[in-house]
């Protein structure tokens, strides 16, 4: 297992989870989201492709209400 | 017309979405508005939700410009760009880089490092700015496409508390300035506007009125009316009164009053009015 930081939460994703399988822990994708592994950001044609890691802080995001 | 990093907007307000009680009367109070561009934030979500803000933005004709808000370091400001250039396939980026908790001022030492690492980075930073005029320089220099100081800290409603700092801004700024935070009603709009801002950018003034898109049609016609008064060229402040109806040809209504048996005429008329002062001050 790979305990990674989802969004502020601990969670345990199986061996050789991508960011992908992270992104679907919280439900499957649509246009408009984010994603930030230790700070740095994944673009959306590598989350396929990049594993996590143990301990690692995934964040994922989108647009909200904001700003005055 | 504001030309703002090469392009045109018809409007000169730039709507915050934050604090709409709902997309409803987002939408409706953006509408009424007449704004083309409008602020998000980004923010941990449910990344299947449906009817986003972005949809409803859309939808009502806005296009989406993603701010940094809740960013206190050069660092998570430049990261939230980047972001929100992922998630919303822009490159513009309202900047702001928060130094304190209270009163959310901007931290000009982070605001500075993070705009000059985003233009590197090919962004188009509207970087968020004390009423500083040296900072907004520094910003201009750096290469932002526009500077936004503070009328007030964010959702204060105290409207422009250093207009003599935002005229020195206005005067020397080679961008657009876009007076940023701190409206609080339409005459501050119009003030800000006669004061030579090219644009404003608000939320709370009308997210938050008891009639959100009734405060936007206000705010719409006080920045049209600002821009008018501008052009037009204000009057200048006088100490006393100016009559505004001839002096001369005033007919003499005091005649039985008088105590010299002065002729006819203006000149009795002010010999008259002088013996009228005379004796209320006696």
């Amino acid at each position: 297992m790979t305990s990674v930081i989802l969004n502020g939460e601990p969670r345990e994703l199986p061996d050789g989870a991508t960011v992908e399988t992270a992104v679907g822990e919280l439900g499957a994708p649509g246009d408009g989201v984010a994603v930030a592994v230790d700070g740095e950001v994944v673009p959306r044609g590598e989350w396929a492709s990049t594993e996590v890691r143990d301990g690692q802080q995934v964040e994922v995001l989108r647009a909200v209400q904001g700003g005055r | 017309m504001l030309e703002l990093a090469g392009r045109s907007f018809e409007s000169r307000l730039i709507l915050g979405t934050g604090g709409f009680r709902n997309l409803e009367v987002m939408a409706e109070a953006a509408r009424e508005s007449g704004a083309e561009l409008a602020t998000v934030a980004m923010r941990r979500g449910d990344p299947s939700a449906h009817g986003s803000i972005v949809d409803v933005l859309r939808e009502a004709g806005l296009e989406v410009l993603p701010n940094t808000a809740g960013c206190f370091t050069a660092r998570e400001a430049v990261t939230t760009a980047k972001l929100a250039r992922e998630a919303l396939g822009t490159d513009w980026v309202k900047l702001e880089v928060i130094g304190d908790d209270r009163t959310l001022l901007p931290d000009p030492a982070e605001l500075l490092e993070a705009a000059e690492t985003l233009l590197a980075e090919g962004f188009t930073v509207l970087p968020y700015t004390s009423d500083d005029p040296v900072l907004a320089r520094r910003l201009e220099d750096a290469g932002c496409a526009a500077v936004m100081p503070l009328g007030s800290p964010i959702g204060s409603g105290m409207g422009i508390n250093n207009p003599y700092n935002l005229r020195l801004i206005v005067e020397a700024a080679g961008v657009p300035v876009i007076l940023d935070a701190g409206i609080g009603t339409a005459s501050d709009a119009a003030l800000a506007m006669e004061y030579g801002c090219d644009g404003i950018l608000l939320a709370s003034a009308i997210s938050r009125a008891a009639d959100p898109p009734a405060m936007a049609r206000a705010m719409r016609k006080a920045i049209e009316a600002g821009v008018e008064a501008r052009r037009a060229g204000r009057i200048p402040r006088r100490h006393y009164a100016r009559a505004s109806s001839p002096e001369a040809g005033l007919a003499d209504l005091e005649q039985g009053e008088r105590e010299d048996n002065a002729p006819d005429g203006d000149g009795a008329r002010a010999a008259s009015r002088a013996q009228l002062v005379e004796r209320r001050s006696r």
